[in-house]
């Protein structure tokens, strides 16, 4: 197995647990963890891509490298907002879930996509 | 010219691509001086950049619908390596809808959130005027951007900006609206990252209109396009991921409302546009969109239905916002061409884009009605509404020219989407997407309809507001509902539809204040 096809199937793990991780905890905590872990997943992608591609031409292919600090950069600003709104909510509320206190119609109940 | 479909690679900047730099430029400009100058200065700052925003706009669509699409290549590098931006007659028309739009809630926004004289100033005030101008930005971005990772940024910034419009009052409740909102968005646009990087990896480009040429079908092609799509889905609301929009959207203040359901939805939209229509336009299977539309339906019918049985007036529009956009997706079966196998831009397309549109002034108009209403009542319970006519009549025929444009009554925009819409699906014998419209339509009349029966109704003595409402704010929610009105006698009139790319644009300008 050379180290391209590891990488990739290392990402395609990632991506596939932070997925079951987004999808099947309830806590906003350990969603946003999980979103992290595919956000990681997706970023490795990018960089075996990067070096796949590089088999063709000298060096890496840069364009990835780019795009993945960028991302990268994304992904923590999206974590710092959620994680700013889940302290918010706690202090509000002392409660750091997404479960209304009493089921108050017939939308509330399932949230995972 | 709608979508510039099958055009040649980008080889250079066309003249007027300057105007493209400076849509993104301002709202990035006006942002930091607000920051800068704080929250007393924040509001002064935003209504002064709001006519310069006005202003590209409508350069940018006045020279769309001239001389073509306008693009601007990013430091003079062609992709792929560069980033394009282009403005096609789609761009034009979401950019103007947005420049009128915010425009509008920034004027309507004003008596609540502009820092009073002598007060000390208010975080709120700082980051509602700050987020106005910021999704005003990253909606001029996602709507002109061509680089598949160049939008993902976009689309961020977009979320960023309106989530935190969510939660403004700081109540434990619309925080919870609001991170529930950003879990859905992060988890959506991971996905259409995940998309984008597997297009990359298969096409080595990230460029839409070089994309397009390389595109294959094949399943490299089919799970990138599966992803983006699901991803894209979840941020547009569409049934079943829809159940973060109606505790978002009815949490926010009536001005945050407006923007949110009338603009930030319709972003993830375009992009959808985009992808199917233009990137792999080839790619999907009538069981595809057959599938899309069934959600979209499904939207309709649940949305509509849940409309109809809402207690407080905010959800109910929040409700009624999940029905219309399950509209804007019974134009994908309807364009596609089972000669070709692929979806062509035509009539269907250019119903959807017309829906967008009107769909976006109606729903701002009627947000800000019921805002009003519920300031003056105190309370926004349908069942309490009697009395409210006769204190506010300009916000009720507000309220119910927006519902006309919902329903689909001619004269409207509504009208005239959803009769492009209908006439596709007659055209092309899908009669069971005709059978759709025409319940939903029904279902529409019933809710809007049920608000003015009960506003209508009289009290035994004259309502006392609770609050004094402004007649310009009224004013401002009625131009929102006349626009959506207009829109459908502009687009119906002595205009050829089939070049509606340039037409819609000269239609949303005369409709527009």
């Amino acid at each position: 197995m050379s180290t391209v096809t590891l990488f990739g199937l290392c990402a395609a793990a990632l991506v596939g647990l932070g997925l079951y991780g987004a999808l099947t905890h309830p806590q906003p905590l350990r969603k946003l963890i999980a979103f992290n872990l595919l956000g990681s997943g997706v970023f490795l992608l990018f960089g075996v891509f990067a070096r796949r591609g590089a088999w063709q031409a000298v060096g890496g292919d840069p364009v990835p490298q780019a795009l993945v600090i960028t991302g990268i950069v994304v992904a923590f600003a999206a974590t710092a907002l959620a994680v700013a709104l889940l302290l918010r909510l706690h202090k509000e509320s002392g409660e750091a879930t997404l479960d209304p206190p009493a089921p108050a119609g017939a939308s509330a109940g399932r949230r995972n996509p | 010219m709608m979508l510039d479909t099958g055009a040649a690679a980008v080889a250079a900047t066309t003249p007027g691509g300057a105007w493209l730099v400076a849509a993104v430029m301002w709202p990035v400009i006006a942002v930091l001086f607000a920051i800068v100058a704080g929250g007393r200065h924040a509001a002064r700052i935003t209504l002064a950049a709001m006519p310069v925003g006005l202003a590209v706009a409508w350069a940018i669509a006045t020279r769309v619908w001239e001389g073509g699409a306008i693009t601007y290549l990013v430091g003079g590098w062609a992709p792929p390596l560069g980033i394009a931006l282009r403005a096609d007659g789609l761009s034009a028309a979401m950019m103007l809808t947005t420049a009128i739009v915010v425009t509008g809630a920034g004027l309507f926004a004003h008596a609540d959130f502009a820092p009073k004289p002598g007060e000390p100033e208010t975080r709120t005030s700082l980051v509602f005027w700050t987020l106005l101008i910021a999704v005003w930005g990253a909606m001029n971005l996602v709507v002109m951007g061509r680089d598949l990772f160049n939008l993902y940024v976009a689309l961020e910034l977009l979320t960023f900006a309106a989530v935190p419009l969510v939660s403004l009052d700081g109540r434990a409740a619309t925080l919870a609206a609001a991170l529930r909102y950003l879990m859905f968005a992060l988890l959506g646009s991971v996905l259409y990252l995940l998309g984008a990087v597997l297009l990359y990896g298969a096409y080595g480009t990230l460029d839409i209109t070089l994309l397009a040429s390389r595109v294959q079908p094949e399943p490299a092609a089919w799970v990138a396009a599966a992803l983006m799509t699901a991803g894209l889905l979840a941020k547009t609301a569409l049934f079943p991921l829809h159940l973060w929009l109606p505790p978002a959207h009815a949490g926010a203040p009536p001005a945050a409302s407006a923007v949110l359901s009338a603009l930030v939805v319709k972003g993830s939209f375009v992009l959808l546009i985009r992808l199917w229509f233009e990137v792999m336009p080839a790619l999907w299977s009538v069981a595809a969109t057959q599938l899309i539309a069934a959600l979209g339906a499904a939207a309709i019918l649940y949305g509509s239905v849940l409309a109809l049985r809402q207690e407080r007036l905010k959800l109910l529009i929040a409700y009624s916002t999940v029905a219309q956009i399950g509209y804007l997706f019974l134009m994908f079966p309807l364009a596609f061409d089972p000669a070709t196998e692929q979806l062509q831009s035509g009539v269907a397309l250019t119903g959807g884009v017309l829906q967008t549109v009107s769909h976006a002034f109606a729903k701002a108009g009627m947000f800000m009605a019921a805002g009003l209403m519920a300031k003056s009542l105190g309370h926004d319970r349908v069942a309490d509404l009697a009395g409210v006519g006769r204190a506010l009549p300009m916000s009720l025929i507000a309220f119910g020219l927006a519902g006309v444009s919902l329903v689909g009554l001619p004269p409207s925009g509504g009208f005239a989407a959803k009769w492009l819409l209908l006439s596709a699906a007659v055209g092309t014998g899908q009669w069971w997407w005709a059978a759709v419209l025409v319940l939903g339509g029904l279902l529409t009349g019933g809710y809007v309809m049920l608000v003015l029966v009960r506003a209508m109704g009289s009290t035994a003595e004259p309502l006392a507001p609770l609050a004094p409402v402004a007649r310009s704010r009224e004013a401002v929610a009625l131009t929102m509902s006349l626009c959506a009105v207009l829109l459908g006698l502009v687009a119906l009139g002595p205009v050829e539809l089939p070049e509606f790319g340039g037409v819609e644009a000269a239609a949303i300008a005369e409709a527009g204040p």
